[in-house]
């Protein structure tokens, strides 16, 4: 597929979903099983998205202490809840990855 | 008590659509250094995913929507098929109704073509900015002037930080692993979503769908896990009441 009518599709979503209800308000209520649906989206996409990406290494699922990405991951995940921050999530999460990965190439060396 | 009048006519003087729009401009300002890395991610991951300059920065100018377009370049990355990368970033976009639903009575009395002006920056930033002056300020005229200036800050630092990023992308080599800030991104976007049990749920649920669904071709089980995760956060909902 053409990646200009891959961004086109993904553009036109996602501002449909801007525009419904801006466009819409005073036409019609909002269901309010709609909203009540609405709510639970970022949690669960977020965390399908989360998962995946950190759960695995080299394409295999690997829930261990072996796996840098899940523990960086972890202490990402506290340092976000303390700190509500987008800046320091990365920059401790990558830091600690960064530290995990020295090790465990040192390690793998004897 | 002659103090009064006087002070409210002296506000509507002050609240001009340009004094509200540089009030709104304002009110978002140290969100945008937040935004910076975030938007340089955008930049580099759409380079680290093959994506040409042009490319990436088209992306960030007609899609505009962080985590969907990180996500819409990890599924390029990991060769899902396009109808997943569409269904992931409407998905994960369709939160932005939420947003639309609540904004629009504020937006009620204004012309079509600048709804859609308002609703096409429509951001995470710009909205909780926006609704948090509206229910503070609930008298102030010319509401979607403030918003119009938290929003269109923000749409320039996105598109001015994608931009550093598609430079800087290039240069990165592959052992900094610089694509782990993608999901570190999530993962600060994703906590203080975690705001109570119902929400927990849903993460919990998607979690446990999406890893019992890693053998599914197309990463078919992200959306799966999604719709899962909403159920069951509705299903704990409707339980705790």
């Amino acid at each position: 597929m053409n990646i200009w009518l891959l961004f086109l599709a993904m553009a036109l979503g996602t501002f449909a979903s801007r525009f419904s209800f801006i466009l819409l308000f005073g036409r019609v209520e909002v269901p309010e099983q709609l909203k009540s649906a609405l709510r639970f989206v970022p949690p669960a996409v977020l965390s399908a998205i989360v998962i995946p990406a950190v759960a695995r290494l080299d394409g295999q699922l690997l829930i261990s202490f072996a796996n840098p990405r899940l523990m960086a991951a972890a202490v990402a995940a506290v340092v976000a809840w303390r700190t509500k921050s987008v800046l320091w999530t990365i920059a401790v999460g990558m830091v600690v990855l960064w530290g995990l990965q020295a090790a465990l190439t040192l390690l793998s060396g004897y | 008590m002659d103090q009064e009048p006087t002070k409210s006519t002296q506000a509507i003087l002050q609240d001009t659509p340009i004094a509200r729009f540089w009030t709104g401009f304002r009110a978002l300002s140290p969100i945008v250094i937040g935004v910076i890395p975030f938007a340089m991610i955008a930049g580099i991951a759409a380079i680290e995913v093959g994506l040409s300059p042009l490319e990436g920065q088209s992306m960030s100018l007609i899609v505009f929507a962080g985590a969907a377009q990180l996500a819409g370049m990890q599924l390029i990355d990991s060769g899902a098929t396009p109808i997943v990368m569409i269904l992931t970033v409407w998905i994960i976009n369709l939160r932005f109704m939420l947003y639309s639903a609540s904004l629009g009575q504020h937006f009620k009395n204004i012309k079509t073509i600048w709804k859609a002006i308002l609703a096409f920056i429509l951001t995470d930033q710009a909205y909780a900015v926006s609704i948090l002056e509206f229910e503070k300020n609930a008298e102030k005229p010319h509401k979607h002037w403030y918003y119009f200036g938290a929003a269109v800050l923000l749409w320039i630092t996105w598109q001015l930080g994608t931009a550093a990023g598609l430079l800087l992308g290039t240069e990165v080599p592959e052992s900094w692993s610089l694509d782990f800030a993608i999901p570190l991104t999530f993962i600060a976007l994703l906590v203080p979503a975690l705001k109570d049990r119902p929400a927990a749920f849903a993460a919990l649920a998607a979690a446990v769908v999406v890893v019992l669904a890693l053998g599914l071709p197309y990463n078919l089980g992200l959306p799966l896990a999604a719709l899962a995760g909403i159920g069951v956060g509705m299903f704990t909902e409707r339980g705790s009441q």
